[in-house]
């Protein structure tokens, strides 16, 4: 018996409407891209949620790993002076 | 202290401040994704749950379909349709959920079609008349929402989105149950009785669909624990009950429960006995549609394997050459 196994996993992101960028809404496994899309279509388009659609091989997918969270986004956690609300202003100064 | 001491004591340590992780993020109700640690029997229950909820769906489509060919009408036909692939699409969220955690989709479909894992137990009841199909879509399909919207909170992830796409589209499915039922219910008297002895038939295995009372249901304390599970078997039921009361006066028909009165005292409704032994031959396999369902589900797949074959072979012809794809432009709109 011929299982879907052999077949790919692919993940979906779809774009709700123009204006707005792709997002991940899930994924699921075709033979080929064409299928992959038209599965896409019929599994999270149902009720014109998207405009648009990509999928990619989940295998093309590099992630960051969840063990080095922590020291992977340190660089970022120690600068406050990166937000706005890091700078104090004197009340009444507007615009800024 | 030798080599081999010193190892196992640190990969026990590990292990605990991995534990610790793990509880600290489902205290602090943040969700664990898949390449979290977990403990091996969250993960366990997390694979058996949304395998069965998996599985539930994907059974679902075969009680409801039996109508499909004949629906009083094209528009009743285009919703039960539009319905019966909305299961097939909860099933596959669920199953991609379900892979997450490290099974394969062939894995599990071969433990559903070897009876190795299970499905919702409703679902082996048959579906005898047109009515049937409105009782599922208002009970069945309530006691299914009810369950199902605190899982969109539950603390795995993908589990959770998963339900809310589903919880978003179920209440079409139940809302259309009650329009056909209530259709019905103002129809010829012939008509109503029909919608009555549907509703008299799925009512009881409806408030079965809540699993075991609290005191014996095996897996509550530990799911509940983990905020896999927000809230009890019965405490859910009694919503359920709460709910639907006020439901079957505006249909116009009775619940086939005597005891159901309002509890002033406890501000729910009061009901009465489920009979439990029934629940557990069906769930035994002793329920009327049992093997008619496992038997269609494996004709299915059998079926259907040369769709998925000719699909492969279609995608290897088209490896070396792929077709031109015009008009999506991915890779354009990738950079921006």
């Amino acid at each position: 018996m011929s299982g879907s196994t052999d077949w790919p996993l692919w993940e979906v992101f779809v774009r709700s409407r123009r204006g707005l960028s792709h997002t991940h809404a899930g994924s699921l496994h075709a033979p080929d891209a064409e299928m992959a899309l038209r599965n896409a279509r019929d599994l999270y388009t149902r009720r014109g949620e998207g405009v648009s659609l990509w999928v990619v091989p989940s295998s093309a997918v590099t992630a960051s790993s969840p063990d080095e969270k922590d020291p992977f986004f340190e660089p970022s956690a120690d600068k406050p002076y990166r937000h706005p609300t890091f700078y104090e202003i004197p009340d009444g100064v507007k615009h800024l | 202290m030798t080599a081999m001491t010193a190892m196992t004591a640190m990969t026990a340590d590990t292990a605990e401040r991995y534990e610790a992780v793990f509880d600290a993020a489902v205290a602090a109700d943040e969700r664990i994704e898949p390449r979290d640690w977990m403990p091996e029997a969250y993960r366990a229950t997390l694979v058996r749950q949304m395998a069965q909820h998996a599985h539930s769906e994907i059974i679902g489509m075969q009680p409801e379909a039996n109508w499909i060919t004949r629906a009083p009408s094209l528009r009743r036909k285009a919703i039960l349709m539009a319905k019966v692939q909305d299961e097939a699409g909860h099933g596959l969220y669920l199953y991609s959920a379900a892979e997450t955690l490290g099974t394969s989709r062939e894995e599990l479909l071969d433990k559903l079609h070897a009876g190795r894992q299970r499905y919702s137990s409703i679902f082996n009841y048959p579906t005898l008349t047109w009515a049937d199909v409105g009782a599922i879509g208002w009970l069945v399909d309530g006691a299914a929402i009810t369950n199902q919207v605190p899982l969109c909170r539950c603390s795995y992830g993908p589990y959770a989105r998963a339900m809310v796409r589903i919880c978003k589209e179920e209440s079409f499915h139940q809302r259309q149950g009650f329009e056909l039922l209530l259709a019905l219910s103002r129809g010829t008297p012939a008509q109503h009785e029909m919608a009555q002895d549907a509703v008299d038939r799925w009512w009881w295995p409806s408030l079965m669909m809540f699993g075991p009372p609290d005191d014996e249901s095996s897996h509550s304390a530990q799911s509940m624990a983990w905020k896999i599970k927000r809230h009890s078997n019965d405490e859910l039921r009694r919503r359920f009950v709460d709910i639907c009361v006020p439901q079957a006066r505006a249909l116009g028909l009775t619940l086939p429960d005597p005891e159901i009165r309002w509890n002033e005292e406890r501000g729910h409704h009061d009901f009465g006995p489920i009979d439990w032994t029934e629940f557990q031959e069906v769930l035994k396999g002793n329920g009327p549609c049992n093997e008619e369902r496992l038997t269609q589900r494996r004709r299915a797949h059998e079926e259907g394997a040369w769709v998925r074959e000719a699909a492969a072979a279609h995608a290897e012809k088209h490896r070396t050459t792929p077709p031109a794809r015009t008009g999506h432009g991915a890779p354009q709109e990738a950079t921006a």
